[in-house]
């Protein structure tokens, strides 16, 4: 059994769901491989010769990737596809734009977000915004398989000793161009892979409210999140979003403030080891997923948690 | 220009979802069906591409059982014009869905294809890719944005890191996200009116392709529910509890 992991990267470091992808394709129980599509991308690849279990690394190293679309990679994965009896990447917007047309293509039927693996052909997936959680048993010979990464340990970045090996680029005759991106310049940590997450929903009522909860993340080292209510509301960008349709976190700490707790929203979340709600409806379904609720007006515990938070650190 | 849009008929998202006692899957007697929410997002779409003089027809296409009349009856009281059922009771997996759909479009020939990025029942977020890829053409998945100009769409994309704009020939195959739209109601006269329109009806059979699904459910199990906790009083018991009881500050 040989697996082929595809890397995610923005072009000068390799994203870390791609070590979660990687411990989902060890758990199937053979050699793993690495595939990177990049341009100039030599800082990348040395930094991944070290993930442990980790065979060989891909690279195909070429302008065509400088920002790579789905019609791309996955014509340079199907190249490579027979060589292996696997292939899994992060279910991350990047993964799930690829991966299908992938397995499209070789007439395979893809799993999606697994959370566990049963044995090489037997894995668990979440259906139903995670309210069900099915065993499903692949009867295609190769797997192409997208990982929630919540549900795997990242494979550590030390101890693996991988060899590199460059690929040619493969073209796709198809017409699709790059315009630009707009990317949201993080000032806290990624969501993901934040320790604490405190989130914000339509109770916040403005994208200016929001900056209360910053300097209560920036106290915790947390991240800011929202409800889609938030984001449809435009208090802040989509890329926030948590829940079934956004991303899937799993923190440490997740803090919800003014979020009713809607089942969309708990899929987002509610594999969280600790959730503190504040919400000013005691009844809120929020309280019902919640260690620690706070029945309040979050205009008045805001600011009283940003004050305590405050002497706490200060060595109170 | 053609557009054809795909529509899955799915649990309604308000429906609290329960486990089958045997585990063979969940329980669907008795519950309320809609159409899936991202692709009323991409019937919304198409009826204002129409409204904007850009398309000229919209078809929308069901896979699923009889009753799956109903959601193509409400995209054609949105202003679609045409609707087919490709009917089947059986369970048809997204790769083939995409080769029913891959088939429709040979015939149909549209010049976009708009469907939903994920069905809320299945999560799967593969059709609209795997249709893509069948059909050779490019895909702008989890749109926020259309333009189309010059015989090429370009689509806004919601991707992790904030947006991504690409710039696809068409045809293309387009996937939804929630920010694309906020799709009108029904108007009772055009409820009147859709019955009216052409619904065609075609037996899954009668396409001559292997539909088996290749993803045999096992089981179909609750996940672990969380437990309420405890309510605390005030800001000080909240942090003294996430210290010293939870550890997690
Ligand atoms: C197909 C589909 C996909 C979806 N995907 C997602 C998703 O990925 N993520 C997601 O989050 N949602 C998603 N939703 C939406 C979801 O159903 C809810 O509408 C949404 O989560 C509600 O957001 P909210 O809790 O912020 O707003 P509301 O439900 O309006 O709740 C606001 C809460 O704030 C409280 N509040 C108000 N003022 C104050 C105050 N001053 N102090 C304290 N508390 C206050 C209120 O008591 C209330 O509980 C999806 C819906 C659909 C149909
Ligand atoms: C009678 C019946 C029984 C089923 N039984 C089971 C079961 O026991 N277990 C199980 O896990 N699943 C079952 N399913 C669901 C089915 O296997 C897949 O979930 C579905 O065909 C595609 O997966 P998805 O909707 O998650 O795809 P996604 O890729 O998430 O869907 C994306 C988009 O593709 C389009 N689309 C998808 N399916 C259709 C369709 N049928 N018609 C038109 N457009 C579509 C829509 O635009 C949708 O928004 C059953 C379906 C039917 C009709």
């Amino acid at each position: 059994m040989r697996a082929l992991v595809l890397a995610e990267h923005d072009g000068h470091s390799l994203r870390g769901a791609t070590l979660n992808a990687i411990t989902a394709a060890a758990n199937l129980g053979g050699e793993v491989d690495l595939l990177i599509a990049g341009h100039n991308a030599r800082a990348i690849v040395k930094a991944t010769t070290t993930i442990a279990g980790i065979d060989k690394v891909l690279v195909a190293d070429d302008p065509i990737y400088a920002h790579p679309v789905a019609e791309t990679v996955a014509a340079l994965l199907i190249e490579h596809a027979r060589d292996y009896e696997a292939i899994l990447a992060a279910a991350t917007t990047f993964g799930k734009n690829v991966l299908p047309r992938v397995a499209a293509t070789l007439d395979v039927q893809q799993i999606s977000e697994i959370t566990g693996v049963v044995s090489p052909d037997t894995f668990i997936r979440p259906i139903y915004a995670g309210n069900a959680l099915a065993t499903v048993r692949s009867k295609d010979a190769l797997k192409v398989i997208t990982v929630r990464t919540t549900a795997f340990e990242p494979a550590d970045n030390v101890t693996g000793r991988a060899t590199i090996s460059q690929i040619p680029a493969v073209n796709a005759p198809i017409d699709v161009q790059f315009v630009r991106e707009e990317l949201t310049i993080l000032e806290s940590p990624d969501l993901t892979s934040a320790r604490i997450i405190i989130s914000g929903g339509r109770g916040m009522q403005s994208g200016e409210n929001f900056k209360m909860l910053e300097p209560i993340a920036e106290k915790l080292g947390a991240a800011i999140g929202a409800s889609r209510a938030a984001v449809d509301a435009g208090f802040v960008s989509n890329d926030l979003q948590v829940g079934q349709t956004g991303k899937i976190v799993a923190p440490q700490l997740y803090i919800a403030v003014g979020i009713s707790g809607a089942i969309q929203h708990l899929a987002g979340m509610s594999g969280s080891k600790v959730i503190v709600a504040i919400n000013k409806d005691e009844d809120a379904p929020i309280f019902q997923v919640a260690d620690y609720g706070l029945v309040g007006d979050l205009f008045k515990v805001l600011p009283e948690l940003t004050a305590s938070l405050s002497s706490l650190s200060s060595g109170a | 220009m053609k557009v054809l849009v795909p529509i899955k008929r799915v649990i309604d998202y308000n429906v609290k979802i329960r486990v089958k006692a045997d585990h063979s899957g969940v329980e669907t007697a008795n519950v309320k069906y809609s159409a899936n929410p991202f692709d009323e997002i991409a019937v919304e779409e198409a009826v204002r591409l129409m409204e904007a003089g850009i398309v000229s027809e919209i078809v929308v296409v069901s896979i699923g059982p009889a009753a799956a009349q109903d959601v193509l009856r409400n995209a054609l009281a949105l202003g679609a014009d045409r609707a087919v059922l490709v009917q089947t009771d059986n369970e048809i997996q997204p790769l083939a869905v995409a080769k029913l759909l891959k088939l429709l479009c040979l015939q149909e020939s549209p010049r976009l294809v708009i469907l939903g990025k994920q069905a809320i029942d299945d999560d799967s977020n593969q059709t609209g890719q795997a249709l893509a890829a069948l059909l050779n053409w490019p895909q702008g998945t989890f749109a926020s944005k259309l333009v189309i100009e010059d015989g090429r769409i370009e689509v806004t994309r919601e991707i992790d890191g904030g947006l991504e704009i690409l710039s696809l020939a068409l045809p293309a195959v387009v996937t939804t996200d929630l920010r694309l739209n906020e799709p009108r109601y029904l108007s009772l006269p055009n409820i009147m009116k859709a019955k009216k329109k052409p619904l065609e009806i075609r037996p899954a059979a009668s396409l001559d392709i292997n539909v088996e699904p290749r993803l045999i459910t096992v089981r179909v199990e609750e996940p672990q529910q969380r437990q309420a906790g405890i309510k605390v009083a005030d800001v000080t018991t909240l942090l003294n509890k996430l210290k010293h009881e939870a550890k997690v500050i």
